[in-house]
């Protein structure tokens, strides 16, 4: 039988607490109100008062409102008709169709067994340079887009998702925009992809705590896709309105925060969602590229901080470009040794160059006469601004790897470089 | 003691709170007994009849009332033959045996043996009845791969013992007795080639403590030659996100000329440890020839796996590594990264609503990272061998400030530094290791005048670059300028480092010692260069020569006609200069 309670004992914040007995942590409530029903989870117990989150917000809750406990914890439903299918984050449809209610899976489930995990070895190409030689995303990598708002960083996932050969996608807006939704779910339909993806979509103006559950229902369902053998990339957009959430929780809870608030536990609870990406032996993968926007473009904030500790890697997108210093796929290794024999030593040379054109950059802006050196970096410079991080080049991973050669043949003598003998025999291109 | 048992009173994420009666033991395990489940806990705070519990799961469906079985035993490891070429989580489970029993998800509220019990190990004993014996002392041994595994008295036996009886050798498994052992008041010990010890306690079973002196070589040219470390000693890597840290780590656990290495992967990324454990079965040890998994001990507890196991997981790992130590052995543990341990006590003393410090972490923070550098060092045992714990610990300040309290409590207790710096890594410059910053308090492979005069160029070096960014290249003077170039010269072909080239990714001790020589000699030479383009073109092409010569092969034909390239042109060039500028 199934526990109600019609006396609410506290509401603060979006936590409000009853008396109960014998429920359990982490279980799943119903609250009915005036203005409708709202899903509730419990965050604690303490004897028998049962502290509960309620997911649409505690505004509008009266004291004498019936919680009934559901006795499972937070689930999904999962069938064959979910692809294509708009949800929010209650796991509610938001596209009229039917609620799903067959099949229903736990989220928030065990973490993969490491023994289990095979070594990511498929490179996954964007036609991007800065992605495909630089950086390259590799599959089942889990990487996060730094960025700060007015960003194109939609645009940019938007763009991976429909170049990326993926089974599935699946797309989870964490107080994602109204019209960057839209947006999405536009691009994706005109790319053809919209069957192919499952939107859990939590918008800015829905209640914060809604949004909590939607990278656990994203990643539930991915992982039961990429069970069955399918490669899913999931985009999570934006995770720092997740974080500010569980800061927003933490504080109701009185919970000592560490760092601006946040709580102590900000590393495991981004770890337990990021660490969903996997490539499982013998059956498919999870691939996770997230945004997240830093505020006051400050990369030692905590959310950025923290999410930088545990992704393999982080993209910075600045001023339209994929930023080459900062920007790093910890994977890249894996593939970049199979694409071709240049590929490594293209992408250091490449960025050291860039490096010293950036100090150049500086000297000339403070007036200092540019010695013959100089005006070689500055042409290179500009050039490989131009041609390689322009994010409008759209070049598969070989081209841009020729293209790489040129400018550098356009601009130094080999031994200006610091490309092996042997290479600079191979690839230096001859004068005409 | 009659195990006690208890009712759970509330539930705080991984921490709960039981009302008990009778007796029980700090740091003792207790079960949480939820629906069929049996999840593993431990006892860490105790107020009256109120117990505070960590739970090493998640707590995920516990009720208000559910049973709590008291163990009457502290957190323990199981030592003996076997440990070798496992990995396990922060308590010792066996990942691969959960694999093969649970599938591709850890389960929940399940223990499994550390050691097999049905496997025969060959035992040769060295002791002889009537021995006198005590806690570490050697009564065998077994092989374990490319290793004679002591078999030891059990650590706990800190008293004196006679040998009763002593098997004359043969094939056991280690739940076997292979000695009686008798005490002065006539107490009878039996002993297997197995006992446990409890995690947080340093085992102390060996005569004296000596001070660290002798050098352990990474292989990583900027360690060894700048800013050693000792074996026995204890050296920490602080550093941003994307420095490098593991990079580091996983570089110096192939190829560090240690016995045994332990790698401590603690709130991690998965993917780097799998990296590890699909990679080093196959990767041979150049020291023995087999496979680097015959030396090596995976302690795995990932980010994404409960927080109160990361907290046990490094000192599994030090137990572990102790216990080898205790063979006389020389023995690495690489703990990545110690900030997560750092960070899950945080957790656990915010739950327990103790009076934050500094950033919220503990007041006991300090102290904690003390004591677990202190279980490094180098002991003289019961026999006289000398046996080694090296422990080198990552951290990861948050936003890469090293002033924050994790970086400086460890920096308080170890002997050498290398801090990674964000600007290197991102103008690629690996290993990022700040050549400025970090230190050493060890001596190293390399005389220190030789060391001195390198340090010398790079902070010389260091001033002119910061001058010419106000003054311009044009307001530089030659002299100044050529040691800007010679700076940047030895940092480029020194000591950075290709770690996915195969020659250059581990350089040893002889030919670190005779290219740190040359180089420092080619820093001391005086070229008068005509201009400073000039002095550009010279330094770009050795570098250029260098780079090649850092590929090639040591001691091989490559590597000799590659150097007498270089003196070649080193000579040429001061000889032609030497002759256009009179004195």
């Amino acid at each position: 039988m199934r526990k109600v309670c019609t006396k609410i004992l506290n509401i603060a914040g979006n936590v409000v607490a009853v008396n109960a007995e014998r429920v359990a942590y982490d279980e799943l409530a119903k609250i009915s109100t005036a203005r409708g029903e709202s899903l509730a989870q419990v965050i604690r117990l303490d004897g028998k008062t049962v502290y509960l989150q309620v997911f649409a917000g505690a505004r509008g809750i009266s004291t004498g409102d019936e919680v009934q406990f559901l006795g499972h914890p937070m689930q999904v439903g999962f069938s064959k008709n979910i692809l294509g299918r708009i949800f929010d984050g209650s796991g509610n449809p938001r596209d009229n169709g039917p609620s799903i209610t067959e099949n229903m899976i736990e989220i928030a489930g065990p973490s993969a067994n490491p023994a289990k995990r095979v070594i990511p070895k498929t490179m996954v190409r964007t036609n991007i340079p800065m992605i495909d030689i630089f950086n390259s995303l590799v599959e089942s990598q889990k990487l996060p887009i730094f960025s700060i708002s007015g960003e194109p960083y939609n645009e940019l996932l938007a763009r991976i998702a429909l170049q990326a050969e993926v089974d599935i996608i699946v797309l989870g807006g964490i107080g994602l925009k109204y019209d960057q939704y839209m947006y999405f779910r536009d691009t994706l339909e005109e790319g053809g992809a919209l069957t192919k993806t499952i939107f859990f979509v939590h918008t800015a103006a829905d209640p914060t705590v809604e949004g909590l559950m939607v990278p656990d229902l994203s990643l539930a369902v991915a992982e039961k896709l990429a069970l069955e053998g399918k490669r899913v990339l999931v985009l999570l957009s934006d995770m720092t309105n997740f974080a500010d959430a569980l800061k927003e929780i933490a504080i109701t809870m009185e919970q000592v925060p560490s760092n601006r608030g946040y709580p102590g536990d900000l590393y495991s609870q981004l770890a337990s969602r990021y660490e969903k990406a996997v490539d499982f032996e013998g059956a498919g993968s999870i691939t996770i590229l997230a945004v997240t926007t830093m505020p006051g473009d400050d990369v030692t904030h905590p959310v950025p901080d923290n999410t930088g500790y545990i992704t393999e890697g982080q993209f910075y997108l600045r001023g339209g470009r994929i930023e080459p210093f900062g920007s790093l796929s910890r994977l890249k290794q894996q593939v970049n040794k199979d694409t071709r024999r240049d590929h490594r030593a293209i992408m250091d040379v490449m960025i050291q160059l860039y490096s010293q054109y950036g100090e150049t950059e500086e000297k000339r802006s403070m007036g200092f006469r540019m010695s013959d050196w100089d005006k070689k970096l500055l042409k290179y410079g500009e050039l490989f601004e131009n041609e390689m991080m322009d994010l409008k080049v759209n070049i598969p991973l070989e081209k841009a790897l020729d293209n790489g050669w040129g400018m550098l043949a356009e601009c130094f003598k080999p031994e200006e470089t610091n490309l092996r003998t042997e290479l600079v025999n191979e690839f230096w291109p001859k004068k005409k | 003691m009659k195990k006690q048992l208890g009712k759970i009173e509330s539930v705080n994420g991984n921490m709960i709170k039981a009302v008990f009666s009778g007796d029980i033991i700090q740091n003792e395990v207790a079960y949480v007994i939820t629906g069929e489940k049996r999840l593993k806990a431990e006892v860490i705070k105790i107020t009256g009849n109120n117990a505070f519990l960590q739970v090493f799961e998640y707590t995920k469906g516990i009720e208000v009332g559910d049973k709590v079985e008291f163990s009457g035993e502290m957190l323990s490891v199981q030592l003996g033959p076997g440990l070798l070429r496992q990995i396990y989580d922060g308590l010792q489970n066996s990942l691969p045996a959960f694999a093969e029993e649970f599938g591709l998800f850890l389960p929940v509220g399940e223990e499994i043996d550390a050691l097999s019990d049905e496997k025969k190990w060959k035992f040769t004993p060295s002791a002889k009845k009537g021995d006198k014996v005590t806690g570490g002392s050697v009564l065998g041994s077994v092989p374990e791969g490319i290793f004679e595994h002591k078999i030891m008295v059990p650590f706990e036996l800190t008293g004196d013992y006679r040998i009763e009886k002593i098997s004359t050798g043969g094939s056991f498994t280690i739940k076997d007795e292979i000695a009686v052992l008798v005490n002065e008041s006539g107490l009878k010990e039996k002993v297997t080639m197995t006992f446990t010890w409890p995690v947080k306690i340093p085992i102390n079973a060996y005569r004296e403590k000596m001070s660290p002196t002798e050098p352990m070589v990474t292989k990583i040219r900027v360690i060894d030659s700048l800013f050693p470390v000792a074996k026995g000693g204890t050296y920490c890597i602080p550093g941003p996100f994307g420095a490098g840290k593991t990079v580091l780590q996983q570089i110096t656990s192939r190829y560090a000329e240690v016995d045994i290495v332990i790698i401590a992967a603690c709130g991690e990324r998965a993917g780097e440890v799998v990296e590890t454990l699909k990679e080093f079965p196959k990767l041979t040890d150049p020291r023995t020839g087999k496979s680097l998994m015959e030396r090596t001990i995976i302690i795995c507890n990932t980010s994404s796996m409960p927080v109160a196991a990361r907290e046990s997981s490094v000192y599994t790992a030090a137990t572990l590594a102790e216990y080898y130590r205790q063979m006389g052995l020389d023995v690495l543990l690489l703990a990545d990264s110690t900030s997560r341990w750092a960070q899950a006590m945080r957790e656990i003393s915010g739950r327990l609503e103790e009076i934050p410090g500094e950033e919220a972490y503990p007041a006991y923070l300090e102290s904690r990272i003390a004591s677990f550098y202190e279980r490094a060092g180098v002991v003289k045992l019961h026999d006289g061998e000398k046996g080694s714990l090296t422990i080198g610990g990552t951290v990861s300040p948050a936003g890469g400030n090293f002033e924050e309290p994790v970086t400086q409590g460890t920096l308080k207790v170890v002997g050498a530094f290398h801090g990674l710096s964000r600007a290197r890594a991102e103008a690629r410059k690996y290993p990022s290791v700040d050549p400025l910053e970090s230190w050493s308090k060890y001596d190293g492979i390399i005389p220190q005048d030789e060391v001195d005069a390198a340090k010398d160029v790079l902070r010389k070096s260091d001033e002119v670059s910061q001058m010419m960014k106000v003054v311009g290249e044009e307001g530089t003077s030659q002299e100044d300028f050529t040691m800007f170039l010679k700076g940047d010269f030895f940092d480029n072909v020194y000591l950075q480092q290709n770690a996915f080239d195969e020659v250059d990714a581990a350089t040893d001790a002889a030919r670190q010692k005779y290219v740190f020589k040359k180089t420092v000699g080619i820093l001391k030479t005086d070229i008068n260069f005509t201009d400073k383009a000039e002095a550009r073109t010279f330094f770009n092409n050795l570098r250029h020569k260098y780079i090649d010569w850092n590929y090639k092969a040591w001691d091989s034909k490559e590597f000799k006609d590659q150097e007498k390239e270089i003196d070649d042109f080193v000579e040429e060039t001061r000889k032609r200069d030497a002759a256009s500028t009179p004195a």
